[in-house]
């Protein structure tokens, strides 16, 4: 569709407000309403509007399948990698009171590195299936 | 008392919706008036004040849902087959399910009511302690990252699961699928 001037000029426009909008929700997470998986689902969808405007060869070209695939794994990854050191750090599996010296330093840190945990699987997932369901 | 007008004016939208779907038969059709539907539950829970569930609706339910049909609608005819039959045993098995799951609100709770159990088990202390034993103002962010910390290390499991069992059965490696096509079109 990249005949179409109009549809050129505002996916031009809003695909970069719409990034900043899903990092903005992804790390306000923890004082307005959003997360992880909301801002996941935004961020991807900057993408797939790319594929849709630009053709899903270009999108290719921008993010490679297999980058975004082991993305996907990586998230996962980084959730269970925050657990563990809570229990190296003499906690239990998922405790982040134990990740700093003060409780609620800790509980924010292990906050946000879980919410971009969630946020990369979803994102990539998300990316992930449109690759699989859109026809070239 | 204008939320409650809104909330039937919402729910009542929602039936018609409903409605509209069931006789359709252009599949595009619709797959639009899923997306409304979506976005009218959206609006139902920023009225019940669950913002987080409404955003979460609106960005997958009206935004990515919405895609993939689209997708998936690419690969296959736009019109949906007819069958003019009517199964007397599905209308059957409607019914009785409908009067079950009627008789069944007899049991529930009265809606939004503070003594709910829901409401009396934990919420107190979420509400009461999570500002001090977290330190974040939004309460969902802090039970569902902290306090259930491992149920949405699950959720995240279940996600990359099903990312896996949809590329083992559709995705097609880089290069595979152009060899697809050139099969297709000869």
């Amino acid at each position: 569709m990249e005949h179409h001037l109009v549809l050129n000029v505002v996916a031009r426009i809003l695909i970069p407000l719409i990034m900043l909008f899903a990092l903005y929700v992804q790390f306000h997470g923890d004082y307005g309403p959003g997360g992880g998986f909301q801002a996941g689902v935004i961020f991807a969808a900057s993408f797939i509007l790319y594929g849709i405007i630009y053709g899903i060869e270009r999108l290719r070209k921008v993010v490679h399948p297999s980058f975004i695939r082991s993305l996907a794994a990586l998230g996962v990854l980084i959730y269970v990698s925050v657990g563990i050191a809570g229990v190296l750090n003499g906690g239990e599996f998922l405790n982040y009171n134990v990740l700093l010296e003060d409780p609620r330093t800790g509980q924010h840190i292990g906050i946000i590195f879980i919410e971009l945990g969630v946020g990369m699987t979803v994102a990539s997932t998300m990316i992930l299936l449109f690759y699989a369901f859109a026809r070239p | 008392m204008i939320v409650l007008y809104i909330n039937v004016i919402i729910l009542c939208l929602l039936v018609i919706t409903a409605i509209a779907i069931n006789q359709q038969d252009n599949l595009f059709a619709t797959t639009m008036l899923t997306g409304i539907f979506s976005l009218l539950s959206a609006s139902l829970f920023v009225c019940l004040d669950a913002v987080d569930v409404a955003f979460t609706e609106a960005a997958v339910g009206a935004g990515i849902a919405l895609i993939l049909f689209l997708g998936a609608l690419s690969l296959i005819k736009y019109k949906e087959k007819i069958k003019n039959k009517i199964s007397f045993l599905g209308f059957f098995i409607v019914i009785l399910t409908g009067s079950l799951l009627i008789y069944g609100l007899q049991d529930i709770p009265a809606f939004a009511s503070p003594e709910n159990p829901v409401q009396t088990y934990l919420a107190d202390r979420y509400i009461v302690a999570s500002e001090k034993e977290i330190g974040i103002p939004n309460l969902v962010t802090s039970v569902l990252a902290s306090y259930r910390g491992y149920d949405t290390l699950g959720e995240v499991t279940v996600i990359f699961t099903a990312c896996i069992g949809v590329l083992m059965l559709l995705g097609r490696s880089r290069g595979d699928y152009k060899g697809i096509v050139s099969r297709e079109k000869s």
